[in-house]
């Protein structure tokens, strides 16, 4: 159905993750960006139904049909719809809104409250006994129809190849191919909660409560929609479609090869400055050695705080306080400093930026 | 509207009490002394919920005790049973130690599969030494696979990559495999002992416990 030159020329991009996540980011940007325009079903109808159209005619094919398939991938499948539709929900709500608040209108949401006002009893609760009961239907004939697998026992000498969590956690999983397991398992998951957290602490603006806007919360939205739909959706969307066996990336349509060989040699930064820049062997000294990756570190989490305030977020820092200020850009550099982390392992294969195996601190 | 009480109108803003139709004596209660209406109108909204009787209260209290006793006991042969489970009887470990053979049954430069899945152990000859690596991924714990083609041990997990030989070179594995302690019996066998690791990073590498040397 479809033509070999372009699964040929898919495999050979969307295998690239680098590639594949600067098209996401971009198809990010510019959705945002151009949100009024996007959101108008003149576009976003055919843009989705194009898409619809691409994935049946790529059902046609036996690899991508294998991994589409599987037990464990056909609710990811739905989820991506779902959340694909409901993003396009949300702003398309925020542009109409966004085009009434600049009429002078109130959102739309203000209107009619009287009307939406329902009781709890019986209306509320006969509408989530219907879901309850609709819920349970579709899980049972949906766990009949593909049967769930199970595999055999546990046996600590064979780990299946790929071996892969659980969906939710795949964008996990993803952060800890780039990071110590302490830190992608233990610090970067606390800090994601705290994070959101302290969400209502840092954010003491009160636009945008109870109606969808986005043009008096660009920034808010930005971030949000940036930390869930690309590093947790899309990174969960990797793990289930790009990475195959021996977790090396997969393009669509391309046949999971457990021999596919992939020269992924590492290094650290430590050995590209010593080695590759000066041209001399590694210093003893641990700290020595690391010191290049902990004056990078201690600019990045130390003085580029201080030189945002006075340029991008001037406006902001005012506003905040030092405190509250410190608190967002911290969270905000982590999660910029995540992605900056996962492109330098992609392009440079740059494996640490501060390496002490010694002290099992690497980061 | 409900009837107004003509004889004894409730304040507007007071609690409805049950008080205020003015019984002449509280029914029930035992006591022979009839408590005046003018005492128990005086506190309409304390007469019912602080009538608690000396009967009443140790009534309470034992109860609420032996509610206490149960839970506490319940709790305690919980904990116990815990902690219980924390010690089994039977511990499913490979065992530590195992006797490879004599060091000619490895005979080329390669990774030896035969004790991975009994043993978790690959006997590597490579570099004029034998050594036994141990099958945990540095990273996280998984069990890597020796892939023979591409000459080297790749972990399934995140894609840690080693080389033959156990050092790390792709992927986010900090550090290499370990080496368990492998000896040469008198008989001529070779035993590991996974009870003693070593560590490359902690140069326990050139420890003379941790290979056996073989004219390359």
């Amino acid at each position: 159905m479809l033509p070999e030159a372009f699964k040929e020329a898919a495999n050979h991009l969307l295998s690239s993750a680098a590639i594949t996540v600067s098209l996401v980011i971009a198809f990010f940007f510019l959705c945002l960006w151009q949100y009024r325009k996007v959101t108008k079903p003149v576009v976003a109808l055919p843009l989705s139904l194009g898409l619809i159209v691409l994935f049946c005619l790529s059902i046609s094919d036996p690899n991508f049909f294998i991994i589409i398939s599987k037990s464990d991938n056909v609710p990811i499948v739905l989820m991506l719809v779902l959340v694909g539709g409901c993003t396009w929900w949300g702003l398309r709500q925020a542009a109409l809104n966004d085009e009434r608040l600049e009429k002078g209108l109130p959102p739309m949401e203000a209107d009619n409250r009287e009307d939406d006002k329902v009781y709890v009893w019986p209306d509320l609760v006969y509408a989530e006994f219907i879901a309850l009961i609709i819920c349970s239907i579709v899980l049972i004939v949906w766990s009949i129809l593909l049967a769930a697998p199970l595999e055999q026992p546990a046996n600590p000498a064979r780990t299946p190849n790929p071996s892969k969590a659980p969906w939710y956690f795949l964008g996990l999983q993803e952060m800890l191919v780039y990071f110590d397991p302490w830190i992608a398992g233990v610090v970067l998951p606390t800090l994601i909660i705290i994070g959101l957290g302290a969400i209502p602490y840092i954010d003491k603006n009160p636009k945008g409560n109870g109606y969808y806007t986005f043009k008096e919360r660009p920034f808010a939205v930005t971030i949000y929609m940036f930390g869930f739909l690309v590093l947790w959706v899309f990174l969960v969307y990797m793990g289930t479609f790009m990475r195959g066996p021996n977790w090396n990336f997969f393009g669509p349509y391309e046949y999971w090869d457990i021999h596919k060989l992939e020269p992924l040699t590492s290094v650290n930064l430590s050995e590209y400055f010593y080695m590759r820049l000066l041209g001399r062997a590694m210093p003893a000294n641990f700290l020595v050695r690391e010191a290049p990756g902990l004056l990078v570190l201690a600019v990045y989490f130390g003085l580029l705080p201080l030189v945002l305030a006075k340029t991008c977020f001037r406006k902001f820092y005012p506003s905040m306080g030092f405190l509250r200020y410190m608190v967002m850009i911290n969270l905000f550099l982590g999660v910029v400093g995540m992605v900056a982390k996962m492109y330098l392992r992609w392009i440079f294969n740059l494996k640490y930026i501060v390496a002490f195996p010694e002290f099992f601190f690497n980061i | 509207m409900p009837p107004e009480n003509p004889v004894n109108p409730v304040p507007p803003a007071g609690p409805p009490s049950p008080a205020g139709a003015s019984p002449p004596a509280p029914a029930g209660t035992g006591s022979k002394l009839p408590v005046p209406p003018a005492t128990a109108a005086a506190r309409p909204a304390a007469a019912g919920a602080e009538d608690l009787s000396r009967r009443k209260f140790l009534g309470l209290i034992s109860w609420s005790g032996l509610g206490w006793a149960a839970f506490s006991a319940a709790s305690g042969v919980g904990s116990i049973a815990t902690g219980r489970f924390m010690f089994p009887n039977v511990l499913y470990e490979l065992p530590a130690t195992v006797k490879v053979g004599p060091p000619d049954d490895y005979p080329s430069d390669d990774v030896y599969e035969k004790y991975k899945d009994s043993n978790g152990v690959w006997i590597v000859r490579d570099a004029g030494q034998i050594t036994a690596l141990i099958t945990v991924c540095t990273h996280l714990g998984c069990t890597p696979n020796w892939l023979p083609n591409e000459g080297k041990i790749k972990c399934p997990c995140h894609g840690s990559g080693f080389r033959r030989n156990g050092i790390n070179f792709e992927g986010p594995a900090p550090r290499p495999l370990e080496r368990a302690k492998i000896v040469l019996l008198e008989d001529g066998n070779m035993m590991v002992d996974k009870a003693r690791k070593f560590q490359y990073e902690k140069g326990e590498w050139n420890d003379p416990d941790s290979f056996i040397p073989v004219t390359a």
